[in-house]
């Protein structure tokens, strides 16, 4: 680990920190009533199962609307703005440099709180993945209005759940690998810490680029 | 039919013999001068009386679930041989058998037949012939003289109480049929014949013409064949649509295989189509080898002397050719046997609402409805190689950070260690 003194600025907002844990519970209980509704398991019963997961679902669906509409009133979605830039140096830090315990290539900031591959990584989540998800969770849950909403003839139950599936999957695998990544701090809970807090600790006197800098409101 | 076996209360009027045909004449018991001797009839224990006419005749009444039930719980020559949801128990059921028949005593409503099976002018609702049933649904609230009723003719297509996931169960039943789900299992009171091989019959069985099962039924009859019986079963589910089409004698079969001898019509495209439960009666039965269908063989002797009956002169050639040309229908003089079955709509012995088949009976890799394949259900159906492929990736997801983060703490030890 680097012996640079650390600095504490202030990284995440309380809605942020609001919007990141919340989300992270839904996300948890949605893949396991989704899992068992696939019948992965069997825990809750079906029909217990196929109830919180609408309703966690649906919940989702109203704290996404505010995420949305927050990121873009803060001009915060330019933090998800993707770049290449020191793309594969992180690439090889996380491959590499990590176990030679050499100081991380991007530095989080204010104006840069993700690194290269945070950003390619959570715009795919959040403009993508997310998105899909809510869409065919939607439509699978309103399979019984598609006749009257003119859907019948051309969706198919099998092929929305197909999509479903492989996405649910998808941030099943995002979770293991974003939980683990958590604890490649400067300590093990260092970065879990600051999700909670707000403060992330960061080493001193690092310049933020101008190309990771977003664009500051005036 | 006559009158008095729908009609009467006593519960006397009993027909002779085997419960068709007229009553027993009076015969006078020459020891008791003024009573009955009664009549004989054998290969039954029971002699049969001439009814007491005028009580019978003044007990006239709707009928009860006794009338129906004197050919109905024994169709097909003894009780829930037939009918795995009919049977003597249903004469006075207790709530758990049936809500509807069910008792007062025991909580139920205490329907009898013809609180279904409403008449106008001796014309009963609810048979299932050729007749969609769907296409004619119509409320008993409406029209009290619907030919077809459904679960649906009193409770509607909406019977679960709204919100919440009741929502989600009565989204079903535009596909599935009320009694799939409420008639969990059939034959719950006593067990009902499943399987019936003719070929077995004319034999003796341990040296004896009557065998009986563990449950006081009989599994081997020299008359009938071989026999068995089956209780709390399990239903079959096919998509109905109300109607079932019949092989007759005339029509063509396939001996290779198993010949379904009625068959329940309807598919998933058709949305007055419902899955329904059926029992499904399986038989070895005789046919005609050459002409490839199915024989009708002349097994009750019409007179004493009469040995051409199969029950009596136990000759399955003489009995088909008697038989078929009673019918007016050829024979080649060769017989076989064949498998077949026989489907019968499950829809009594409706079982009380806490016993219902929860989600998972159909919604789980081991669901009943795993021959219903038009559909795709979840908890049921899955995608192999995508459930592999990712179950792959999350195990290699989970070894490549367990992997990662031993390394990183062995090369932050070596470190220390410098």
């Amino acid at each position: 680990m680097t012996h640079q003194p650390l600095v504490k600025i202030y990284l995440y907002s309380k809605f942020e920190r609001f919007w990141h844990w919340v989300q992270s519970a839904l996300i948890i209980l949605l893949l396991v009533t989704g899992f068992e509704v696939h019948g992965s398991f069997a825990w809750l019963g079906f029909m217990a199962a196929v109830d919180l997961h609408n309703t966690i679902g649906l919940t989702w669906l109203i704290l996404f609307v505010f995420i949305v509409f927050w990121l873009f009133v803060t001009g915060e979605y330019k933090q998800y703005i993707p770049t290449t830039r020191k793309l594969l140096e992180v690439v090889r830090y996380y491959a590499s440099g990590i176990f030679r315990g050499e100081p991380h290539p991007v530095r989080k900031s204010r104006v840069a709180k993700h690194n290269p591959m945070q950003r390619l990584t959570y715009l795919g989540l959040t403009a993508v993945l997310l998105p899909v998800q809510m869409a065919t969770g939607l439509l699978y849950w309103s399979y019984n209005d598609w006749p009257a909403w003119g859907l019948d003839g051309f969706l198919s139950l099998k092929v929305l759940a197909l999509v479903h599936l492989i996405g649910g999957f998808a941030i099943l695998i995002f979770l293991i690998v974003h939980v683990y990544m958590t604890t490649t701090g400067h300590t093990v809970t260092a970065h879990i810490a600051a999700m909670f807090s707000g403060w992330e600790e960061v080493p001193e006197g690092e310049e933020v680029e101008d190309w990771e800098r977003m664009s500051e409101r005036r | 039919m006559d009158c008095l076996v729908c009609h009467e209360q006593t519960g006397t009027y009993r027909k002779f013999p085997s419960g068709a045909g007229y009553p027993a004449p009076y015969v006078e018991d020459p020891a008791n001068p003024g009573t009955q001797k009664g009549v004989p009839f054998p290969g039954e224990s029971k002699s049969y009386f001439a009814p007491d006419w005028s009580r019978v005749a003044q007990s006239v009444a709707r009928p009860s679930r006794m009338n129906c039930g004197t050919c109905h719980f024994y169709g097909g020559g003894g009780d829930a041989v037939k009918h795995g949801d009919l049977d003597s128990t249903m004469g006075r059921p207790p709530k758990t058998l049936d809500v509807h028949m069910g008792t007062r005593e025991s909580g139920g409503q205490d329907f009898t037949c013809v609180r279904c099976h409403t008449t106008h002018s001796h014309h009963i609702a609810g048979r299932i012939y050729e007749t969609p049933a769907a296409a004619e649904r119509k409320s008993l609230l409406q029209d009290d003289l619907g030919d077809k009723i459904l679960c649906e003719s009193c409770h509607g297509t909406e019977p679960h109480q709204s919100g919440g996931m009741s929502d989600k169960i009565n989204d079903h039943t535009d596909t599935v049929s009320c009694q799939a789900c409420h008639i969990p299992e059939f034959a719950r009171a006593q067990s009902t014949k499943m399987w019936w091989d003719w070929s077995k019959a004319g034999q003796l069985m341990d040296g004896k013409e009557v065998v009986m099962g563990p449950d006081g039924k009989s599994v081997f009859d020299r008359k009938k064949g071989e026999f068995r019986w089956e209780k709390n079963v399990v239903p079959e589910y096919y998509w109905f649509d109300g109607t079932l089409d019949h092989v007759t004698v005339a029509d063509p079969i396939d001996p290779t295989a198993e010949v379904w001898l009625n068959r329940p019509q309807g598919s998933a495209d058709d949305p007055n189509s419902r899955i329904m439960p059926f029992k499904v009666h399986r038989a070895m039965a005789p046919y005609d080898k050459v002409n490839k269908v199915m024989v009708i063989p002349h097994l009750f002797p019409f007179n004493k002397d009469d040995d051409t009956a199969y029950w009596k002169g136990y000759d399955w050639n003489r009995a088909i050719e008697v038989g078929m040309e009673k019918a007016g229908q050829p024979y080649s003089g060769e017989y076989g046997f064949v498998e077949t079955t026989y489907v019968f709509p499950t829809t009594h012995m409706v079982a009380p609402k806490n016993e219902a088949l929860p989600c998972e009976a159909c919604h789980s890799r081991q669901s009943r409805l795993a021959g219903i394949t038009e559909v795709y259900m979840p908890g049921r159906d899955t995608f192999a190689m995508v459930d592999a492929a990712g179950w792959v990736g999350v195990t290699g997801a989970m070894v490549a950070v367990i992997i990662h983060g031993l390394m990183r703490f062995v090369s932050g030890l070596r470190r220390k260690e410098e």
